[in-house]
């Protein structure tokens, strides 16, 4: 049985916890949530997929994407996955004020690649590719709407995160706090990969 | 089981994982930046039948390299692996048949 006698813990790595399990519980939780947004993200890319060439007479999505600016784009959100793991790096060195620069630079990261959602979609609407114009905006617009929402409440969790560290109570003991935060950026990340390929890329 | 005994079970499965250096995930990210940028150059090419399977093998690749490094599932506990693989596996299986059913295929 681990006592207050045993070898300290080297900075680069950290203990399995103590639970029924041997893991912690909330990463399962988050782990169980991640699991059925899979299935979440999943009826949404569906239905864009059996939409996207209904436009009714009317121009769709595919008709006015932009891609060099959307790939810009997921470059950016690409790079917020690493700055998000180097902040939870920094943590478990203890290094906070570092960790914080990290966190901070992956919220404006982000707030970029909402910015750069809500250019496009007023760009859609210009153009005349609405959320009610025809059943295949719609789906465009509720599917990357929703990841959008996704993003945002993202960078609320990560605002957080900082004013906590700010206020010195996330600290290297608390880094669990910051790596379930990042689990929930990463997966938004991912959910944008296959977006960008299956809703930008592959031609209609 | 007293709770000695589990307390002591608990603790033989404590290990410790090493976590990749801050380098390394620098050099996972500009492995996706790359991959992102071949991903943009080939939907500009005319590739004919192999541009959607070359796109979703990309897609792939990126999909993996962030849950394995970023997401640390290939550090942490197994468990944790097949939550998440189990929701993408009956995501993918369900929407496969959804789409089938309204022969998107044809």
């Amino acid at each position: 049985m681990a006592t207050a006698t045993a070898a300290p813990v080297a900075q680069d790595t950290h203990e399995e916890h103590r639970t029924s399990t041997g893991m912690s519980n909330t990463k399962l939780a988050v782990w169980v949530f991640l699991g059925s947004e899979c299935l979440l993200f999943g009826g949404l890319i569906s239905s864009y997929l059996i939409y996207k060439t209904r436009g009714a007479g009317l121009a769709v999505p595919t008709d006015v994407f932009d891609i060099p600016f959307t790939s810009l784009s997921s470059f950016v959100l690409l790079m917020s996955s690493m700055t998000m793991v180097l902040a939870l790096s920094a943590l478990r060195r203890g290094d906070e004020a570092l960790s914080r620069v990290w966190i901070l630079a992956t919220a404006m990261l982000g707030g970029v690649f909402i910015g750069g959602q809500v250019y496009e979609f007023t760009t859609f609407i210009r153009e005349g590719v609405g959320f009610t114009t025809n059943p295949a905006s719609s789906a465009f617009f509720v599917l990357t709407g929703f990841h959008g929402v996704h993003v945002g409440l993202g960078i609320v969790m990560l605002m957080s995160a900082f004013v906590m560290s700010s206020k010195g109570k996330l600290r290297k003991e608390q880094s669990e706090t910051l790596e379930v935060i990042g689990l929930y950026w990463h997966f938004v990340d991912v959910v944008w990969v296959v977006l960008f390929t299956v809703v930008y890329l592959v031609p209609a | 089981m007293t709770s000695t005994d589990i307390s002591e079970a608990v603790d033989s499965t404590e290990v410790e994982h090493e976590h990749p250096s801050d380098w390394q995930y620098i050099k996972i990210a500009l492995i996706l930046a790359v991959i992102t940028a071949l991903e943009v150059a080939a939907s500009y090419i005319s590739l004919g039948d192999v541009l959607v399977p070359l796109l979703l093998g990309m897609m792939a690749v990126k999909f993996w390299l962030v849950i394995t490094w970023f997401m640390h599932l290939r550090f942490d506990g197994k468990i944790f692996k097949q939550l998440f693989l189990g929701g993408l596996v009956l995501a993918v299986v369900v929407y496969i048949i959804t789409l089938t059913a309204f022969e998107f295929w044809a």
